[in-house]
């Protein structure tokens, strides 16, 4: 039985093989017919059939082999990658996530699924049946399915010579001197050494060398050995067995995927005839009888020079190594890179980081703590130290952050698959175009981004972009296209979806606003606040239902799903021209860095992201009579008093100063007491007594062990806006915030 | 010591017992040629080969071409675990062409 933990990591790495698949398969279908990617959908077809094997997953196996017999072909040249396979393909890579799903699952898949991989299965052989008969070291064939895959040169006829040998696995030969056996040695004892770095696929003794009886010396050693060998081992390593034998005998040692002229060179070398040789080389499984065709041939273009004197051949002997080696070395450092990448790379539990972050957040609050008494202290020293100390605490806070920082790139390439189904189901033609794909966002936030990034994506594609013969009719190109982009700003991560269609109708939305008594008859709306109605609960425009969108449930949701978030949702449009949907999150929920203010007694905090200035009341910004707005530099900005706002008692203090916000395109002031400077917050949530307050969206611990408010910009001034509208005030209570 | 078993020896067929190395090849050599000239159909029965290495195998890639060349009938017999063994490390079974015994060892 396998330890779960490892079926575990099967599961993911098949996840991701799968995405690359899909990926892959998606570039391919629009009639791209880059090798490259071909070969990674072999890639991954091929690993998923390898480790699916070590764990006994038979069906997946099976499966796996049809794909990637097909696959095979395609490489191969043999079969076209048409948009018909390339969506049977898709089809393929489907069923084998089901089949995986399965597996992570430890159920057993239903008989449908059991048939339609069947079906699946009789339609890629149908791929295999047009081809000629099977041939020698074609993957294809099941005999040598435990070996590693010979890849064939995509084009046959290629005439250069620098064609990659196209086999994963290094090539050994070995031409032992006379005098092994006599200075104590045995040659399979290298091959046995050699077993043990990796695994020989295949071995051919050469025994050509064998003079005839009567000239034989039978202590004499005549041996040479031609091997493929599978290893993760590096050429140092393989290299040093032959140290002992170095002096007198031949080896020559071929990494993976070596330059076809690379083995022209050997064979030139080897002693045997070329014929005799590259047969050992397609029976070792290191060439494809086509490779040897082609190399075979342009040994002969070379050979009608004339013959030239064995001392030039061998001086040559030693000189060839060299650039021989230097590519080999080059090949090797790749591999290694390759590999270098690959190590870098480690799986940690989600949850670990979470209590990474938990701890660092633990560390501010002490941090902060310590900081407090050293100023108490009045030590120079000691605040010295702990200076250094916040700014160490503060770094390890950025790189803990930064681990839970994935791009969303890796979100926004599931949906070309979105949109290609969904395109299709709608029978429009609908391109996705993908920007900013490197922007990074708290990995939760990725998570929980997903559903309502879909739903929007649908809803555009569906109600968004216009059937063809009505964007042409409206002068536009019949291909919609829709946008993906992503963006950071004012400490916000900004995502936004944008399609090329007909636009939001500004009469319909408000008509049916009306209808449904969400606005009051006659009310005068903004453009912006009209386009903002769709997200209110129960609203939907569609003329038609149909089952991707237009059912009223969804963009409340959406916006629901976001403002659970922190984040906030809103919408542009311009009728006939398209429409941009704006999704604003915050780039992480756990710490931030704060600005702390002062309001009587008490202390808040203002995500210093947000704060774009701090002024001196009526030095530099007045209020010019109605308690709302204030002058600043000319500039209308609406202001809040938070002793106002958060009632607090206490003195008037003589000067007070303007915090100046910004969230998105909006700015307000917040009038403090006391600005007490940068302070780092780790945000704690509060409970659920506070969820209806929109204003405050957390709270923090001090050094002294006081709490402070966190203020929500965004949830102030919305509130700030519906008091407005409102025409009423209604005070925060505060006698319910009371926390030891 | 290996050697040929002249016990009970009997013409086209000689056993080699316990080394076929290269400490014992040289004289191998000699009497596994003068076995094959005596004879028009040899049997070598490696039954009880305690040892072989390279050397040996080379000896028996050796004496088996030397058969063909000469157009006698040679084949091996019996072959001891250990023969069976680099037989199947070197590939060259196929080469021998003789019945083998394949006894899979368990992995």
């Amino acid at each position: 039985m396998i330890p779960d933990e490892y079926l575990q990591t099967f599961v993911v790495e098949c996840k991701e093989l799968l995405e690359q698949m899909e990926e892959a398969l998606l570039i391919v279908e629009q009639a791209e017919q880059d090798p490259e990617i071909i070969n990674a959908i072999f890639r991954a077809a091929h690993t998923i059939k390898g480790s699916a094997g070590m764990f006994g997953l038979d069906p997946v196996v099976e499966f796996t082999h049809a794909a990637e017999s097909v696959l095979d072909r395609v490489r191969s040249g043999e079969v076209a990658m048409t948009s018909v396979l390339a969506a049977l393909f898709i089809e393929a890579h489907d069923h084998l996530k089901e089949l995986i799903g399965h597996v992570a699952e430890g159920s057993h898949p239903a008989e449908a699924t059991d048939n339609h991989g069947k079906t699946l299965i009789a339609r890629l052989e149908a791929y295999l049946g047009e081809t000629p008969a099977e041939q020698p070291g074609n993957s294809g064939s099941s005999d040598n399915s435990g070996e590693m895959p010979v890849i064939q040169t995509a084009n046959v006829e290629r005439e250069h010579s620098d064609a990659v040998v196209g086999t994963d696995l290094w090539h050994l030969s070995l031409r032992f001197g006379p005098e092994v056996f006599r200075n104590g040695m045995d040659p399979f004892s290298f091959v046995r050494c050699l077993a043990s770095l990796g695994s020989i696929e295949e071995l051919v003794t050469v025994i050509d060398a064998i003079p005839a009886a009567a000239q034989m010396d039978p202590e004499s050693c005549y041996l040479g050995f031609e091997i493929s060998f599978s290893s993760d081992a590096d050429k140092l390593a393989i290299d040093s067995l032959f140290n002992f034998v170095r002096s007198d005998c031949f080896i020559r040692i071929l990494p993976p995927r070596s330059k076809a002229s690379e083995y022209q060179r050997l064979i030139q070398e080897l002693p045997e005839q070329e014929m005799r040789l590259g047969e050992i080389l397609v029976k070792c499984g290191t060439l494809t009888p086509e490779e040897l065709d082609n190399i075979l041939r342009l040994q002969s273009q070379h050979g009608d020079a004339p013959q030239r004197p064995i001392g030039e051949v061998l001086v040559e002997q030693q000189m060839v190594s060299s650039p021989v080696v230097e590519a080999a070395l080059a090949k090797q450092q790749q591999v290694k890179d390759n590999k270098k990448s690959e190590a870098s790379l480690i799986r940690v539990d989600a949850e670990k980081l979470d209590e990474l972050i938990n701890l660092v957040g633990e560390l501010i609050i002490a941090g902060a703590g310590t900081n407090l008494i050293a100023r108490r202290a009045g030590m120079a020293e000691l605040m010295e130290s702990t200076a250094t100390l916040s700014r160490l605490v503060e770094d390890v806070r950025d790189s803990a952050l930064a681990l839970r920082m994935v791009q969303i790139g890796g979100t926004f390439n599931r949906f070309t698959r979105v949109v290609r189904d969904v395109s299709k189901e709608l029978g429009k033609d609908i391109d996705l175009v993908i920007s900013g794909g490197d922007t990074e966002l708290d990995k939760t936030v990725v998570e929980k981004i997903g559903d309502p990034l879909t739903h929007l994506v649908r809803n555009s594609m569906d109600h968004g972009i216009e059937a063809a013969e009505l964007r042409l009719a409206r002068g536009k190109s019949a291909k919609g296209t829709l946008r993906l982009n992503a963006y950071h700003d004012a400490g916000s991560i900004v995502i936004e979806v944008s399609d090329d269609g007909g636009g939001l109708n500004k009469e319909k939305i408000l008509n049916k606003a009306i209808e449904r008594g969400l606005v009051a008859e006659g009310a005068n709306l903004s453009d912006k606040e009209i386009y903002n109605l769709i997200f209110e609960a129960g609203f939907s425009t569609a003329d038609a239902v149909s089952n991707l969108s237009g059912r009223g449930v969804g963009m409340d949701v959406v916006k629901r799903n976001i403002q659970a978030l922190r984040g906030s949702v809103d919408l542009d449009s311009i009728e006939g021209q398209g429409s941009t949907i704006r999704i604003r999150l915050p780039l992480t929920l756990a710490i931030i860095d704060g600005f702390m203010v002062g309001v009587g007694n008490a202390s808040y905090v203002i995500p210093l992201d947000m704060v774009v200035e701090c002024v001196e009341l009526n030095a530099w910004a007045s209020d010019e009579g109605d308690g709302q707005y204030l002058n600043l530099r000319g500039e209308v900005l609406p202001y809040r008093r938070l002793r106002d706002h958060f009632v607090i008692d206490g003195d008037m203090v003589q000067r007070e100063n303007v915090v100046v916000v910004r969230y998105g395109e909006h700015k307000a002031g917040l009038v403090v007491d006391k600005l007490m400077g940068e302070f780092q917050t780790v945000i704690k949530p509060l409970g659920k007594l506070f969820s209806s307050e929109k204003s405050i969206g957390g709270f923090t611990i001090l050094g002294s062990g006081e709490v402070a408010l966190i203020v929500d910009v965004p949830g102030l001034m919305g509130q700030i806006e519906h008091e407005r509208e409102a025409g009423e005030v209604v005070p925060f209570t505060r006698s319910g915030v009371v926390m030891h | 010591m290996a050697n040929v078993k002249n016990k009970k020896q009997q013409p086209g067929r000689i056993a080699i017992t316990g080394e076929l190395t290269i400490y014992t090849a040289l004289e191998l050599k000699d009497q596994l040629l003068t076995g094959l000239a005596e004879a028009e159909e040899l049997e070598l029965d490696l039954s009880e080969v305690g040892e072989i290495d390279a050397a040996g195998l080379q000896l028996l890639v050796m004496i088996k071409q030397q058969a063909a060349v000469s157009g006698k009938a040679l084949s091996f017999t019996g072959h001891s675990p250990v023969v069976l063994d680099l037989l199947d490390l070197s590939g060259l079974a196929g080469f021998f062409g003789d019945p083998l015994l394949i006894v899979r060892k368990p992995l």
